[in-house]
């Protein structure tokens, strides 16, 4: 059982972290924003895991479940702005959330 | 022999299955207007990625992966969208705006790089895996490092995730009062 050497699978990685880029640049909505930073966390982590398999040492996949848990907070703490902003009656649009002023 | 080379093919196909799942998921997720069905197809990229995971004989971060990511994190986000309810922007309304294209070419200059990199510097280096162990990617050998070589950053793992317990439910009792603030100003 061989499969497709590690290469593809970066080259997957790297799409799918240039995918999440794009759609934190391009994107407005702060839902479909922190949807595309776990898109390039999980491009990240997919290359980890390749280089893990690679190198057949675990450390990568250390790393990778260490990047699941800080993606887990992230989320939290993501949610819970999105959610006090909503409640604020403001616009969900990253363009117009310009200040930090409560 | 006759066996390997099937077992090589169907590797392949459902590596080829689990790679286009995965990338048009990708692009699923930020072409959607609705966020409901970007979460979604989020959901369809963690469980093709899974798929991958296991092709790399990780299969403790593959079942974590569907447990935490596609299980708790995004019924969590699948909650929050449908609080907020349907919110719809229109990403690609008017015609394609300057912002728009130059975050096109900024994402596929860094894709076209990273390609280049990779296809420059690691050709024929990684073209051999090492040989793994039966316990490779097992629960036990993850256990191990975690508790032996990376005990700091399993603590430290566990320190983030309790600030960010904390800072949730800070964030959620101050919006608790944000109506009345609202009000005053």
């Amino acid at each position: 059982m061989r499969g497709p050497d590690v290469v593809w699978y970066l080259c997957v990685a790297g799409f799918l972290f240039c995918t999440g880029a794009l759609g934190v640049l391009i994107r407005r909505s702060p839902l479909i924003v922190l949807l595309s930073l776990e898109l390039m966390l999980n491009g990240s982590n997919l290359a980890l895991i390749a280089f893990s398999r690679y190198y057949a040492q675990g450390n990568g996949q250390i790393f990778a479940l260490t990047v699941m848990a800080v993606a887990a907070s992230e989320v939290v703490v993501g949610l819970g702005l999105i959610v006090s902003i909503a409640r604020r009656q403001l616009d969900l649009d990253v363009d117009k959330l310009s200040t930090l002023r409560g | 022999m006759i066996i390997a080379s099937v077992a090589n093919v169907l590797v392949w196909a459902i590596w080829v299955l689990a790679a286009f799942a995965c990338l048009g998921t990708g692009v699923a997720v930020i072409s959607f207007s609705n966020p409901f069905y970007s979460a979604l197809s989020l959901i369809g990229n963690l469980a093709s990625l899974a798929v991958m995971y296991l092709l790399l004989s990780a299969e403790f971060v593959a079942a974590a992966q569907v447990l935490v990511y596609a299980g708790a994190v995004m019924v969590m986000f699948l909650f929050v969208t449908a609080y907020l309810g349907g919110r719809v922007d229109a990403p690609w309304a008017g015609g394609p705006s300057w912002q728009a294209v130059a975050a096109i070419a900024a994402s596929a200059a860094l894709f076209v790089e990273v390609v280049v990199v990779i296809g420059l510097k690691t050709s024929g280096r990684l073209s051999h895996e090492h040989e793994t162990d039966a316990a490779f990617g097992r629960p036990y050998e993850i256990g191990r490092l975690f508790l032996t070589d990376h005990l700091l950053a399993f603590e430290i793992t566990s320190i983030v995730l309790l600030i960010a317990a904390v800072g949730g439910v800070i964030l959620g009792s101050h919006s608790r009062e944000a109506p009345t603030a609202g009000v005053q100003q």
